[in-house]
């Protein structure tokens, strides 16, 4: 049976999961924000972290957004394909949301329409959209506003197959090292391997929007999650790189097929501020 | 330690700031980030005045989002300060006495940094909420088409900052991995 969905609806929740997650961390983020304050052992890095959940309450009870970097919109989209769509364009529909909760949300304007030429669209379109084709009816939004001082400490390395597991360790640990203060830790680390170029990059991104203390369900991929999350946190960056126990909330690890010749890894790092909202209409 | 600083800063009173201390910022200040840095810089190239007086002044490296009816300002955090090296080592060469942002800085703004008897203090990165009720008054003075990235003059009472590097090149962020 074929379901109609107005692209309106799509407008509609878009516009409220912007405004949502800028101002309100989802629960998982929090839940860990608080464990990793009740065990930090330094003390300016448990004031600072007591500064960030000091922050979420402002932020949740004034309606000040988390982080003035209030990102460009990722939006993964998993439609059913019993999906028939009414009222015009998907994408359009998107990007109407985003500028929709953009506007009235009172979010920055953070995206330049072209990359050399650098003139804000002043709307914060267009999204960043991934479209999957799933079995059944209902299409599921998973909203991520992104900050870019993250997203710039992010890195792709084209391993090779004899790199194997401790080459991706290795690549990741660096990727991390290098971010240091610049990504705004504790952070959270998205990895994607295998696959080809560009999938590599999208596991990642995928990978920050699952639920922070989950895992894997490999057992190798679980291991190696747990294994460097504790290496990362052995640092000793710690919150906003000022020293501590804290550098990392979660290590998540997405994998694919990948070609003989290969071994694509790819390092989303995001920051402390990991925004990701999940609505089925 | 703990410090209090009145805003525009006194260079002396600058040079006694360490690495780790932790200062609260009461008075004026000015936000610049990348579009109005590159703009200041070809105005210097053109040989013309800039639309801020640097010396003893602060730049916060912040781009708010927009102030709901009857606040000031919104969500105001720091930025990534490395993007602003460029132009640093001369606005610090022309007066700047300090800057507020996050994150690392090239050689070359230390070394200016320390030949000046400047500062670079960090915020913390991801804390724009609370940061905003530090901010009592916001005004846009120059390049105003620029939005978010418009220089503001800011008054700010209480805003908590830490010294990452000092006026004798000690750098808290290479500290602590030490």
């Amino acid at each position: 049976m074929i379901r109609s969905v107005n692209t309106e609806l799509l407008t509609e929740n878009i516009k409220e999961m912007c405004i949502q997650a800028n101002h309100y961390l989802a629960p998982d983020m929090e839940k860990a924000m608080r464990e990793a304050y009740d065990k930090e052992s330094k003390p300016l890095a448990k004031q600072i972290l007591g500064q960030l959940l000091e922050n979420l309450d402002i932020a949740g009870e004034d309606m000040i957004p988390i982080c003035q970097d209030t990102g460009m919109a990722v939006v993964f989209l998993k439609i059913g394909q019993d999906v028939h769509f009414e009222g015009g364009s998907v994408e359009e529909a998107v990007n109407e949301g985003v500028r929709r909760g953009y506007e009235e949300g009172y979010l920055r304007k953070s995206v330049v329409g072209d990359p050399l030429l650098r003139v804000n669209t002043k709307d914060n379109t267009p999204a960043v959209i991934h479209y999957e084709i799933v079995p059944g009816d209902q299409v599921e939004i998973t909203l991520a506003p992104k900050g870019f001082g993250s997203e710039n400490m992010s890195k792709i390395c084209m391993l090779k197959p004899a790199d194997g597991a401790e080459g991706v360790k290795e690549a990741i640990l660096n990727t991390v090292r290098e971010a240091g203060p610049n990504a705004c830790p504790p952070v959270v680390v998205g990895v994607g391997i295998g696959g080809t170029f560009e999938k590599a990059a999208i596991l990642a991104k995928k990978a920050l929007t699952r639920e922070i203390g989950t895992h894997s369900p490999l057992p190798h991929i679980k291991e190696m999650e747990e294994e460097l999350l504790a290496k990362i946190n052995e640092i000793g960056l710690g919150p906003a790189g000022l020293g501590g126990d804290t550098t990392a909330l979660a290590v998540n690890i997405n994998t694919y097929a990948t070609h003989i010749a290969g071994l694509p890894v790819a390092v989303n790092m995001c920051c402390h501020v990991n925004r990701h909202i999940v609505r089925t209409i | 330690m703990d410090r209090y600083m009145k805003a525009p800063l006194d260079r002396e009173e600058v040079k006694t700031l360490r690495a780790g201390d932790y200062v609260y910022i009461t008075g004026t200040i000015y936000t610049a980030r990348d579009a109005a840095h590159l703009r200041m810089s070809q105005a210097l190239d053109k040989g013309e005045k800039l639309p801020i007086e640097l010396e003893g002044n602060v730049i916060y490296y912040m781009g708010p989002t927009p102030a709901r009816e009857g606040r000031p300002i919104g969500s105001a955090g720091p930025t990534t300060a490395s993007r602003m090296d460029k132009y640093t080592p001369r606005l610090l060469d022309l007066g700047l006495t300090a800057m507020i942002g996050k994150g690392k800085r090239k050689p070359e703004v230390t070394e200016a940094i320390v030949r000046n008897g400047a500062v670079f203090f960090a915020a913390v990165g991801g804390a724009g909420a609370l940061l905003s009720k530090c901010i009592k008054k916001a005004e846009v003075i120059a390049y105003e088409d620029l939005g978010t990235e418009a220089i503001r003059k800011l008054e700010v009472e209480n805003l908590p900052v830490i010294v990452v590097i000092d006026s004798q090149g000690n750098n808290l962020y290479e500290e602590v991995l030490k």
